[in-house]
């Protein structure tokens, strides 16, 4: 009788299973993340390459950005159904990109709020139609315009939600990897979902301003927090040493493009100079430099 | 669509080698473009008297950096009047017109393009005599005039009509002296969509340029969509004394990102620079 209940039991396992779910991490008790690989977002991955997760409080979860496709929206759904069966009340956008929004429509329904940076809205409308075609091109990912849902509620600067016995504080942070960056700090833990403010391992992309970016990180860098979520590479406990690296290319970037614009150079030599000594510790440092040195170098040039 | 804004990694195309190819043609060019702008007229196809250079794979589509190399001299018997850029298959492949005189020294000059897909960039040279001269060059780039509006859009619109020159130091008398001249301004193409409102927002871009020495034009543009955010360009002028160095725009506003039959003139700004060259 035994056995055959034992049976029964790993039958209704294997049927759950049947159902796409992503493998997730805790990295603090009640704090899952799924760790995505150091991709370029293309045909076969269809964009699935960003960190993504939730918190569970005593009363419901906040997800923490949805993925780079509505399939892995809904698998991110049903893995927090399997660990929990708290609702999710709050969805939580990091930033506008691609990999870290397109699995939004997975949750959207009644009860549940949708929350970004007050520039997010914007930052959706001026490029969805773009992501919405690039999707199609690159990811092999059909997409219309339901699939960008924008937030319910905008981040001005703070906002303190209670997930029920657990109080998560988010910051909406001035133009730095993007112009609509919010982290979430988890009191209970001393854990902070940084995302894509911190690149470990992939190289860290511009799309915002890299002055603002530094400023943010100098001032973050003195904070203590116990574990650190970044938007690609692994979790961390050293804070800040782990964010060097990365402070360490920006820094780069920032001074020796100066130079080069107070020598009179231009971006075409910039391109091929600046910032290659630290190429072997980076991923995607070939697919992401000269686009960031590029980016760097018009936003510098508008200095003084 | 400065460099705007790109988020990074939609930059790296899949596209097949096959639609490569096929892109590289020259059917707008035979078809449309050569009987609309140069009608009945013959082209030599030569890279003598002007030559591009720009990147094969551009890092940015919404800023590529393109440089047109004069090979000859600007003299009063012979110089560049004019050159047209064209990118072959951008929605408005017109990117500019820039006269020149005996005095800009040099007919070279540089800027920053929007390349919407794998294309040629060509560029003809009217010579004083009348005679064209045509070079091209082909670029692998997409998505540079419907990559969305730059980074920090509110920084970008803060400082829009502020310029600045650029010189080396210690500039020469009567030497051929390159410039650069900055212009911030968002460019905005016409072809960024509006997700919330369903409408594409209205072109808004620098349509003309002037630059004069000492009262004297040393470069005259008629630019397009074409042109980067925050347009940069440079181009060579002889001091021949001490003066300024000034610099003019005008921006417009189309009602269609393809069509200039519909637009709305826009605001003018003007910015100089002293040059006090060394004999």
């Amino acid at each position: 009788m035994k056995t055959i209940f034992f049976l029964f039991c790993t039958l209704v396992i294997q049927n759950v299973s049947a159902v796409t779910t992503l493998a997730v991490t805790e990295v603090s008790p009640g704090i899952y993340v799924h760790f995505g690989p150091h991709q370029l977002p293309d045909k076969i991955n269809h964009g699935e390459i960003a960190n993504i997760g939730f918190i569970i409080g005593d009363s419901c979860v906040a997800v923490i950005d949805t993925g780079g496709n509505p399939d892995q929206g809904y698998a991110l759904k049903n893995t927090i159904e399997q660990i929990t069966i708290k609702p999710v009340c709050y969805v939580i956008n990091t930033h506008v990109h691609p990999d870290h929004i397109l699995g939004n429509i997975a949750f959207k329904q009644s009860g549940v709020k949708f929350i970004g940076h007050k520039k997010l809205a914007r930052a959706m409308a001026v490029r969805g139609e773009y992501y919405i075609a690039k999707a199609s091109d690159q990811l092999a990912v059909k997409l219309t315009a339901k699939h960008i849902i924008a937030p319910d509620m905008p981040v001005k600067r703070h906002m303190t939600l209670d997930l029920g016995g657990r109080k998560i504080t988010l910051t909406a942070h001035p133009t730095a990897h993007t112009d609509n960056d919010l982290t979430v700090f988890d009191q209970n833990t001393d854990t902070l979902w940084i995302s894509d403010l911190l690149f470990i391992g992939h190289l860290p992309v511009i799309d915002g301003s890299l002055k603002g970016w530094l400023k943010e990180l100098k001032r973050m860098e003195k904070q203590d927090y116990k574990v650190v979520i970044p938007g690609h590479g692994p979790a961390v406990t050293d804070w800040p040493k782990s964010l060097q690296p990365e402070k360490k290319y920006l820094q780069t970037l920032l001074s020796e493009i100066r130079k080069m614009i107070a020598k009179g150079q231009f971006i075409e030599d910039a391109v091929n100079q600046v910032g290659y000594l630290d190429k072997g510790q980076w991923k995607l440092f070939e697919q992401f430099h000269k686009k960031n040195v590029t980016t760097a170098f018009a936003e510098l040039e508008w200095e003084d | 669509m400065k460099k705007q804004i790109v988020n990074a990694w939609f930059l790296v195309l899949l596209i097949t080698p096959l639609l490569a190819s096929a892109a590289k043609d020259e059917r707008d060019w035979n078809k449309i473009l050569k009987k609309q702008y140069f009608s009945g007229q013959s082209i030599h196809q030569s890279n003598d008297v002007i030559e591009i250079e720009a990147p094969y794979r551009a890092e940015d589509p919404a800023l590529v950096p393109v440089q047109i190399i004069s090979h000859i001299a600007q003299t009063k018997a012979q110089y560049i009047k004019k050159i047209t850029v064209f990118v072959d298959k951008n929605p408005f492949p017109f990117v500019g017109e820039f006269e020149f005189t005996p005095e800009s020294g040099k007919a070279s000059l540089a800027m920053r393009v929007r390349v919407n897909s794998y294309s040629y960039i060509r560029a003809i040279a009217e010579m004083n005599d009348g005679q064209l001269y045509m070079t091209k060059k082909f670029v692998k780039a997409s998505g540079g005039c419907s990559a969305p509006i730059g980074a920090d859009l509110d920084a970008a619109m803060k400082r829009l009509g502020k310029m600045k020159f650029r010189l080396d130091k210690g500039v020469k008398k009567d030497d051929a002296t390159l410039a650069q001249l900055l212009i911030s301004h968002p460019n905005i193409t016409g072809m960024q969509m509006d997700q919330v409102t369903r409408f594409v927002k209205k072109s808004h871009f620098v349509d003309h340029l002037k630059v004069t020495f000492d009262g004297k034009p040393v470069l005259t543009a008629k630019i397009d969509i074409a042109i980067s955010a925050d347009p940069n360009f440079r181009f060579y002028f002889v001091p021949n004394k001490k003066g300024v160095l000034k610099a003019e725009f005008s921006d417009t506003s189309c009602e269609s990102p393809t069509s200039r039959k519909v637009c709305t003139k826009g605001k003018s700004y003007s910015s100089s620079y002293t040059v006090n060259p060394s004999i």
